[in-house]
């Protein structure tokens, strides 16, 4: 007599990457629900406040100074002109918090994937399910964040809506990617690589201040850079303004997302199945 | 004969120069309980990585059910328990959790699984600590844990790599009696173990490894009558005169080993040889007489001694 979860694994059996794939990346999401529903949630919520913080003090402090500021869609507040860098800053911190800490402790500490990959899950099953966690985060942060700003009448137009969408494709891009790189790092020591990175990342993205003060060289060094990408990306989504740029910037974040999968894929595939 | 349920040919396995597995052969039969007793380091736990499908063999050949675990890995991890040597339980999660979650994992449904864990957890005995925090438990109920755990998908071969290395003998005796529960419902079973005794009550059939080789393979009883006497005679004279005396005795016993402590004189009856040796005029300082072990037969295969 063959058990349930034999004939659940034979039903997959010769379809197309049935070696990392068995279908069931919705379980390891579970995985997070259970853990999530009974302690990690006053974490989430301090993550929320982050850029909250950064739009009250930078918005209101320095808006004071610096008055209205004149873009391409019109007057507006300064407030208002940093808030979807904030917003894409917001999504890829929800993002980058999972995908990297919570998962360099799972894999280097708890032994969870090898306890996941010692069933009939697959690999992609795996980094699947913890990017699309870690993408909840992200989404969850951006959409809070577009209710505050709401609540602060910086929202003009129906069209900000979209930052929602948008954030989450920028989350997706940090959470994948995320991973992949957390999945190659071999202490805790080379996790600090992340606030290297992070840090100037932000404060050169752009979200305070025009990239117009930058040389040519910097500017487009900064607009490739994922931040950059996303923040263009939020800032036209919240616009209505659906040129080919829009295309660009969302393709730069699906070959993200691809890159980082298949990262993670093989690499959690090198670790745990050689 | 039918077909084995697992069959290993020139298994190898090797990190870098370094070879853990070294072209072993072996069949387990359906029902069977079949064990892997070896030192540290011979290469027990690797194996049963390559069984497991978590890990690929270098060369060699092996099928379980018929299936190669490099072409159809998770369709047999779908018919594996695997209890690992270091238990991987979800420290964020109850007990009930769990087995919950990894049922889950196995794709099987909530109504399945949730009519399955009262019975997992009577299994393990750990009714009471249903909503606990597997952080809050011993180090005994952590294993049975990770034994109900890995019943849940219903397996046809429940792995288990040295099941009850750090245990104290209650707790070990608990696992030992479930672990026959399992057998008699025609689970099979691989266990590793460098316990002889618990090759000895829980193996129908073993292979003893060694530096990533089989130095021998049979039954437990049959090991012994093969490589050792039925009894053993242990004397210790003190560390000065063991040395010495070893000379004197070797003519009587049928084999002598000498370790750091005390010489192991083989000989069908030890009363008998102990008498012998008295007539001498020897009077070791103490004397013992036991039957054979598989530790005995490890000392005859590789001159060494299992646990140092
Ligand atoms: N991932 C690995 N990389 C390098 N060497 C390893 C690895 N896993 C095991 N070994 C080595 O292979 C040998 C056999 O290990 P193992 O199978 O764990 O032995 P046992 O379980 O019998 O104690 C040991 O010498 C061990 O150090
Ligand atoms: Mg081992």
């Amino acid at each position: 007599m063959t058990s349930d979860a034999v004939a659940l694994s034979e039903r997959r059996q010769g379809k197309f990457g049935d070696k990392y794939f068995a279908g069931r990346p919705q379980q390891v999401l579970l995985r997070n629900w259970l853990t999530f529903k009974s302690s990690a949630w006053i974490a989430v919520v301090s993550g929320f406040f982050e850029p909250v913080l950064y739009l009250l003090s930078f918005g209101y402090g320095i808006g004071e100074l610096v008055g209205n500021i004149s873009t391409s869609t019109g007057n507006i507040s300064y407030a208002a002109y940093i808030a979807p860098g904030l917003l894409a800053t917001s999504a890829m911190n929800g993002a980058m918090i999972d995908s990297t800490w919570n998962v360099f402790f799972k894999l280097n500490e708890s032994r969870l994937y090898k306890a996941m990959l010692a069933t009939s899950l697959g690999p992609l099953d795996v980094a699947l399910g913890e990017i699309a966690w870690a993408l909840m985060r992200g989404g969850l942060y951006a959409t809070a964040f577009t209710l505050v700003l709401a609540g602060l009448g910086l929202v003009t137009s129906w069209w900000a809506l979209l930052a929602v969408p948008a954030a989450i494709i920028v989350a997706f891009g940090f959470a994948s990617f995320g991973m992949a790189i957390t999945s190659y790092m071999k202490s805790h020591h080379q996790m600090n690589f992340f606030e290297i990175f992070l840090l100037p990342m932000f404060l050169f993205s752009g979200a305070f201040y025009p990239l117009t003060v930058f040389p040519g060289w910097a500017q487009a060094i900064i607009k490739a850079l994922p931040l950059g990408q996303g923040i263009e990306l939020v800032t036209k989504a919240m616009a209505g303004d659906f040129g080919i740029h829009l295309l660009v910037n969302v393709t730069y974040f699906i070959v993200m997302i691809c890159v980082g999968l298949y990262f993670t894929t093989k690499r959690l595939n090198a670790l745990f199945m050689r | 004969m039918t077909e084995p349920l697992i069959r290993a040919r020139g298994l190898t396995k090797t990190y870098g120069d370094f070879i853990a597995v070294d072209g072993i052969d072996f069949d387990v039969a359906k029902g069977e309980s079949f064990g892997f007793l070896g030192p540290n380091g011979a290469g027990k736990s690797t194996t049963m990585r390559i069984i497991g499908a978590t890990s690929v063999r270098t060369s060699g050949t092996l099928t379980i059910l018929g299936k190669d675990p490099e072409v159809n890995g998770p369709q047999i991890r779908a018919h594996l328990g695997v209890v690992p040597q270091q238990d991987n339980l979800d420290s964020e999660l109850t007990v009930s959790e769990n087995i919950f979650i990894y049922g889950r994992y196995f794709g099987l449904s909530s109504s399945f699984i949730n009519k399955k864990i009262p019975e997992l957890l009577e299994f393990a005995q750990l009714e009471e600590k249903k909503y606990t925090k597997v952080e809050a438990l011993s180090g005994g109920m952590k294993r049975r844990l990770t034994i109900a755990r890995s019943l849940v998908s219903e397996p046809d071969i429940l792995m288990l790599d040295e099941p009850t290395t750090g245990l104290d003998p209650q707790a070990r005796h608990i696992l030992w009696d479930r672990l026959f529960r399992l057998k008699e419902q025609g689970v099979t079973l691989l266990i590793t173990t460098h316990y002889m005794d618990e090759a000895e009550q829980l193996c129908d059939r073993l292979i003893v490894m060694d530096k990533g080789k089989i130095m021998a393979e049979d039954s437990p009883a049959k090991l012994i009558k093969d490589y050792s006497t039925k009894e053993v005679l242990e004397v210790r004279f003190g560390s000065e005169r063991n040395q010495e005396m070893v000379e004197i005795l070797r003519p009587l016993a049928q084999r002598i080993e000498v370790l750091p402590d005390r010489i192991l004189l083989y000989a069908e009856d030890g009363e008998q040889l102990l008498e012998q040796i008295a007539a001498k005029g020897i009077h070791p300082n103490t004397s013992l007489v036991r039957r054979s072990s598989l530790e005995d037969v490890f000392l005859r295969l590789t001159g060494r001694t299992l646990v140092e």
